[in-house]
């Protein structure tokens, strides 16, 4: 079942008169096949067209569509042989950041990413890709572990920010985020990270402080929540479309902004309408831009990856 | 921007004076009414319940540095990058910050010495909106940070500060690795970074360089977290625990390694840096 959201509704409804033309067009009628292959095409070009000119605050909920392939299925689909490892060797092991070894087009990788989960289970198990202090102590580690043994890195961001929890700010969100940006600026093999759904925060900077940044032609990469500006702001939360405008969340103007380095277009009407294919093209463009760092010295990198920051919207 | 702001930008020891309004204030927490002088000249703290008040950047240098301190210029920075507006333009909230404050942001920085200790010293000001971390916060630390290392000084940063400045959008949010690469080069360099949290300090700014000092102090009281105490009991739905988030509670959990008290700030600072300043001879 394909869901839809509320500015899809002119191709819902038309994906809706399909089916209904199937359904009581039996199995053949030339008069019903025309219509449905006309009403086919006007959908087709709908859906070109709204995805053309998604707004900031559309795209926000294109990112957040619970059909949006999520670590697990970029994994599954864009990576190979991937050897999960768990734990920040101190308190827990959260699983709102997984982590592990991969091959990527047979390259040995470091891949780290935020989680969302897909059903009501998993995404209480991952706890909505909101991660806690044990989470970014965990990536901290991986990210250890791979520059010891001189494997790239790779994080995939999408979250809506870290934890607000009691027991996250008890055991040090702040300094776990904090520690976990260093550990990026520090590590002596390339990093490449892409936001891939949301970037939400402290939460994604501190797996994105990379050599490069990717990001889905949909995805959103934001300070603040659009809803948690508006309701600072505007003072209502419900003024969230003004703000995720006037903070310019999406891909373009990341670009523009020098804040990321590369888009990677999603299939047609967003990543959710096909994930495998998303997870191939978003696997691919990684590849690409690792081939082009891995091999240089590690004061090389360092010295680029910082030279990034100090520079952005200089 | 127009070329008095211009002008004024570049003069930022170009100090307004701060009058005292009333003889009397209201101490925020015991409600004691305490005579104004006698409050500035115990440091803005209540001398009743031992509140420590906010104060700005200015009057914490006349607290901290020996007299004969000097303000560093800091750095020109591009003006509301992102045409941002909400139900005011930023450009309008920042000119009405400005015209309450001697300075054009929200981070200053000076150059002097601790009972005799050399030391570069940064201030962030709550008073100016909110100490919120945009392009101007982060480059006025990063200039702190980059006189420490040309003149084998420490920093000493005081942190204060609602988060990140939502005004500049993702531009505010990359000051966090940026201000983590300059505490990175200290740490090469050896040079000794020591952060005094006060109240607030608060989102992007703690989860950054307030939290990586080689040795963390805090203010009596001060707020300190990562989430909005709002945010976390809409998330959580029940009482927050007693002290949460305040710079006891953050002892007790071991994050931070002291809270010092105003008046002890500088004897403190000082012996700190006997242990740790750089070698000179």
């Amino acid at each position: 079942m394909q869901s839809f959201l509320e500015f899809e509704k002119p191709v819902a409804q038309l994906q809706a008169r399909i089916e209904e033309l199937r359904a009581a067009g039996g199995a053949c009628s030339a008069d019903i096949e025309d219509e449905v292959s006309q009403l086919e095409a006007k959908s087709h070009e709908l859906l070109v067209r709204t995805y053309a000119n998604l707004t900031p605050w559309q795209k926000t909920q294109v990112a957040r569509h619970p059909r949006r392939p999520h670590f697990a299925d970029l994994v599954a689909h864009g990576f190979e042989d991937f050897v999960p490892l768990a734990g920040d060797r101190a308190f827990a092991d959260d699983q709102a950041i997984l982590g592990g070894f991969a091959r990527l087009q047979g390259r040995r990788i470091m891949l780290i990413g935020h989680e969302k989960g897909h059903d009501t289970q998993s995404r209480v198990r991952h706890n909505f890709g909101m991660a806690k202090p044990e989470g970014y102590r965990k990536a901290i580690r991986l990210m250890d572990l791979a520059g010891r043994f001189g494997l790239p890195v790779v994080t995939l961001v999408d979250t809506s920010g870290a934890f607000p929890g009691v027991e996250a700010e008890e055991r040090g969100q702040a300094e776990a985020i904090a520690r976990c940006t260093e550990a990026c600026l520090a590590l002596p093999v390339p990093l490449v990270a892409a936001v891939v759904g949301e970037g939400g925060s402290g939460g994604a900077v501190a797996l994105a402080s990379a050599d490069r940044v990717l990001m889905f032609e949909h995805a959103v990469y934001s300070v603040i929540s659009p809803e948690g500006c508006a309701s600072i702001l505007w003072r209502t939360a419900e003024k969230a479309p003004d703000a995720a405008e006037a903070m310019k969340v999406g891909a373009k103007d990341l670009l523009q902004a020098g804040v990321i380095d590369r888009i990677v277009d999603e299939p047609l009407g967003g990543a959710h309408r096909d994930p495998v294919a998303a997870a191939v093209s978003m696997a691919s463009a990684i590849a690409e831009e690792l081939g082009a760092l891995v091999g240089l010295a590690p004061s090389t990198l360092r010295r680029n990856r910082e030279d990034r920051f100090l520079r952005i919207g200089g | 921007m127009s070329w008095l702001d211009r002008v004024r930008n570049t003069l930022p020891f170009l100090a307004r004076r701060e009058v005292p309004e009333n003889l009397w204030i209201k101490c925020p927490r015991c409600d004691e009414m305490v005579f104004t002088r006698e409050y500035a000249e115990n440091l803005s703290v209540c001398p009743r319940c031992d509140h420590h008040g906010r104060i700005g950047a200015d009057e914490r240098l006349r607290q901290v540095l020996d007299e004969g301190f000097a303000l560093l210029p800091t750095p020109a920075v591009r003006e509301d990058p992102l045409k941002f507006r909400d139900q005011k333009r930023y450009t309008e909230r920042l000119k009405q910050a400005r015209a309450k404050s001697a300075h054009a942001d929200a981070f200053v920085v000076a150059v002097g010495a601790i009972e005799g200790r050399p030391a570069t010293v940064g201030v962030q000001d709550f008073g100016f909106m909110g100490g919120s971390m945009g392009l101007a916060v982060g480059a006025a630390f990063c200039a702190g940070a980059d006189d420490a290392l040309r003149n084998r000084r420490p920093y000493i940063v005081f942190t204060a500060a609602g988060g990140a400045r939502m005004q500049e959008g993702i531009l505010s949010l990359m000051q966090m690795p940026k201000t983590t690469v300059m505490v990175r080069r200290l740490r090469e360099a050896g040079l000794p970074y020591i952060v005094v949290l006060t109240d607030p300090t608060t989102g992007g700014v703690t989860a950054s360089y307030a939290m990586l000092g080689d040795v963390q102090i805090a203010e009596p009281g001060a707020l300190i977290g990562f989430a909005g105490q709002r945010v976390i009991q809409e998330t959580i739905r029940e009482k927050l625990p007693e002290n949460f988030q305040r710079a006891e509670y953050l002892l007790e959990h071991g994050m931070i390694d002291m809270v010092v008290k105003r008046s002890e700030l500088r004897p403190t600072l000082a012996r700190i840096l006997d242990y740790l300043a750089p070698h000179t001879g």
